[in-house]
């Protein structure tokens, strides 16, 4: 009784489904995508992995010492990460950390394809939230369809007008953001409404807003397929070995409806029912059953989609899976990581450029040191014998206060740095030029350019700092 | 022509030559024509806007009243609004207190830079180092001593010494004898220094006086530096013999600093000043 109520419900899903797939075809570009949203784990994992984007939004408003906690404060060059304050002269760190955060792409692709485009990207994650809005607000794909077609009544206005200002209110939102991020976030609110923001800052969020607005709104999976430049990278990064969403055309094919009156056992068909749900719901609009292509973005929807197919008519899940091409044609076992030389080179980069921002960041000097020799003359003849040059000294202070810092040289045999007790006020977050000159006795100077080594020393809060900067002592040629 | 046109129905003009080749009349994209058209507008408003046609005596204005002059005269205004909380302490103050001040001397020095390179540096060198024929600013002999006060007055009132010259008076030997004590850094040890009346001018221990100008000879540090080929010992035979602006000598050293009393402004004269003191031989 129980097994023919179920095989008869069966039934009624599967009609069901096939009802509905006169809705879906292939991404052509002639018409804008509506996916069908369905739930799964996959799509636990999108939200799981969207969510990282809250960050975006709420990042700007934590404190630190007193002061936004990350702040990349670009009219006054420094940039504020926690505790650490880099000036332009530590930037070398950030291609560091520009070149660790290719390569994490690059590794993380190798390795299990486009999880970036299909998880993290802004443009997918913004555009999910664009449509989900649109679905609460104008229905299932098919309703939207239809409204699209409808004559333009007032429920259509009503409902378009709320979607577009909902929209263009996360586009601001997005805009505002991160320009707070550079701006500073309570500053960002308050002068953006009192209309004292500076141009700059509304040239920004203007450009987000547009940016947010066309690209999420509009534009969509087109931006995947024709503008990022990243979709087609990827694609080249992938290899055999790498783990994509694949429809397993060996289960699956010849792909056919199913019959009534045909059972399991007599049937000549593949697993692919040919519900085309995994068309539906795919936000590109590409069929996973062609093979891997540039349009998918493995967000791996169509892997949730088919899977609760299978449930329903009762055949195994995973006929659309994460698998290798390798595995998948050559029925081969996946190659253990260690064994993949692009996991070593990749990994070994990535940690030379960690290494070399560790180092950076440990080894930041508070107070750093410049020498400039003086060309024009490069050493006087002084009345008491002694050859006399002039160096301007740059003394960089990164700490949050002025320091008093003293200067002492070291170099050739009876050297004497003029003034050498006077003080400089280092002015914190700049550099603070000083003249000096050192005189050495002519008779002591064995070379016409002897090395000298200067030293900037000074107090913060209870604590010696120090900088240290080498150079040449210039006298007559000997 | 038109009313039996071989090619209908693909919008061509009607203008049809040797059979086939004809005319079309394709508009052009509209968003070339939006393009166009935004143009023709930006043109007219920027007519209105900003100075655009010539007229008989000029030009149109304008009726933003923009132009490039006043924006220029903006700017310099915005940098003289900078600069005038130095410049009046200047004004007030002495050249040796202004050297005492480490900002305004700050301010000074930036601001003496173009100064010097406009009026000293053709003879001393952009960086006080001298020349042929010219004195270093950057070391700390000074004839007229390195003072600020006696820099200053340098400047202002110039300075032009004299040393007669010595070929008529001295013999060849005495002469040589004499610049050879010079070159050894110790003139004292020749007795003709003293008997030949060096020492009036140049002191009893031959390191000249600052009052009459004269040099030290005793620290290595010459005014005439030997010429392209020349030994020292010859370039300073070459003074005793000829002397220093000596009238009657035609062969004679010429050295003069002009006075900028009357060229540049009294503030100017004490930038200066400040910038030379602060070569690195100031005293």
């Amino acid at each position: 009784m129980s097994e023919t109520k179920t095989a008869a419900s069966r039934q009624q899903s599967v009609d069901d489904l096939y009802e509905e797939s006169v809705h879906w075809h292939l991404n052509t570009g002639d018409e804008t995508i509506h996916a069908k949203r369905m739930g799964g784990y996959w799509r636990n994992i999108k939200w799981l992995a969207a969510s990282s984007w809250i960050l975006f939004f709420v990042g700007p408003y934590f404190q630190w010492d007193g002061r936004q906690a990350v702040l990349f404060d670009i009219p006054n060059r420094q940039f504020h990460i926690l505790g650490v304050t880099i000036l332009p002269q530590d930037f070398w760190m950030l291609s560091l950390a520009l070149l660790f955060l290719a390569l994490l792409l690059a590794v993380v692709t190798a390795l299990a394809g486009r999880v970036y485009c299909g998880f993290f990207c802004f443009q997918t994650i913004w555009t999910d939230a664009f449509t989900w809005l649109e679905e609460k607000l104008e229905g299932s794909p098919q309703k939207r369809r239809k409204l699209e077609k409808a004559p333009l009544d007032f429920r259509k206005v009503r409902i378009k007008t709320t979607k577009h200002l909902l929209w263009l209110a996360i586009s601001v939102l997005t805009g505002i953001s991160f320009v707070a991020w550079f701006y500073g976030a309570f500053e960002i609110w308050r002068d953006f409404f009192t209309l004292k923001a500076s141009p700059v800052a509304y040239g920004f969020i203007g450009m987000f807003t547009a940016g947010t607005y066309v690209l999420a709104g509009f534009m969509r999976e087109q931006a995947c397929f024709w503008l990022c430049p990243y979709a087609r990278i990827q694609g080249v990064m992938i290899d055999q070995t790498t783990i994509v969403p694949t429809y397993d055309y060996h289960r699956g094919e010849p792909r056919g409806r199913i019959k009534k009156g045909v059972s399991e056992e007599e049937r000549t068909t593949g697993d692919c029912v040919d519900c085309k749900q995994c068309i539906a719901v795919c936000p590109t609009g590409v069929d996973i059953r062609h093979g891997q292509q540039e349009g998918c973005i493995m967000c791996a929807l169509c892997i949730d989609a088919c899977d609760e197919v299978m449930e329903k008519i009762g055949r195994p899940t995973g006929l659309i899976r994460f698998e290798s091409f390798e595995s998948m044609e050559a029925n081969q076992k996946p190659q253990p990581l260690y064994k993949r030389p692009r996991v070593w080179v990749y990994s070994a980069i990535m940690s030379l450029a960690l290494l070399g921002i560790a180092y950076g960041l440990t080894s930041l000097a508070p107070l750093e040191l410049k020498v400039i020799h003086a060309r024009q003359p490069l050493f006087v003849l002084q009345s008491d014998g002694s050859i006399q040059n002039k160096y301007t000294l740059k003394i960089l202070n990164k700490m949050g206060e002025d320091i008093q810092a003293t200067i002492s040289a070291t170099g050739p045999e009876g050297l004497i740095l003029v003034d050498a007790d006077q003080v400089t006020t280092a002015r914190h977050g700049k550099v603070t030029p000083r003249t000096v000159f050192v005189k050495v006795p002519k008779q002591n100077l064995t070379e016409e350019t002897s090395p000298i080594v200067f030293t900037v020393q000074g107090e913060y809060n209870s604590q010696i700092l120090s900088g240290e900067r080498k150079s040449v002592f210039i006298g007559p040629r000997l | 022509m038109a009313e039996n046109n071989p090619f209908p129905g693909e919008n061509n003009t009607g203008h049809i030559w040797d059979d086939n080749l004809r005319e079309l009349s394709n508009p052009p994209p509209r968003w070339w024509m939006i393009a166009f058209w935004a143009s023709v507008i930006w043109w007219i408003a920027y007519g209105v806007l900003y100075p655009m046609w010539p007229t008989i005596d000029g030009n149109t204005k304008g009726i933003m009243d923009w132009s490039q002059m006043q924006e220029y005269e903006k700017g310099v205004a915005e940098v003289e609004s900078v600069r005038a909380q130095y410049e009046t302490q200047i004004e007030g103050l002495s050249a040796s207190e202004i050297l005492a001040m480490p900002g305004l001397s700050d301010y000074t020095v930036a601001s003496a830079k173009v100064l010097f390179g406009d009026n000293c540096a053709a003879c001393h060198g952009g960086g006080g180092q001298g020349g042929p024929g010219f004195p270093v600013l950057a070391d700390d002999d000074w004839l007229y001593g390195g003072a600020i006060d006696n820099i200053q007055q340098t400047i202002a009132m110039g300075r032009k010494g004299i040393m007669t010259a010595h070929g008529k008076i001295l013999s060849d030997t005495e002469i040589d004898s004499l610049a050879k004590a010079i070159e050894a850094g110790n003139p004292t040890s020749d007795p003709n220094f003293t008997q030949k009346g060096c020492i009036a001018c140049h002191g009893m221990d031959g390191k000249g006086m600052a009052v009459l100008g004269s040099a030290n000879l005793t620290d290595g540090i010459y005014r005439f530096m030997p010429a392209d080929g020349e030994t020292l010992l010859d370039s300073i035979k070459d003074t005793i013999k000829y002397g220093v602006n000596d009238v009657t000598e035609p062969k004679t050293r010429e050295a003069v600093m002009p006075a900028f009393g009357d060229r540049l402004s009294k503030d100017d004269i004490k930038k200066l000043a400040v910038y030379v003191h602060k070569f690195g031989g100031g005293q």
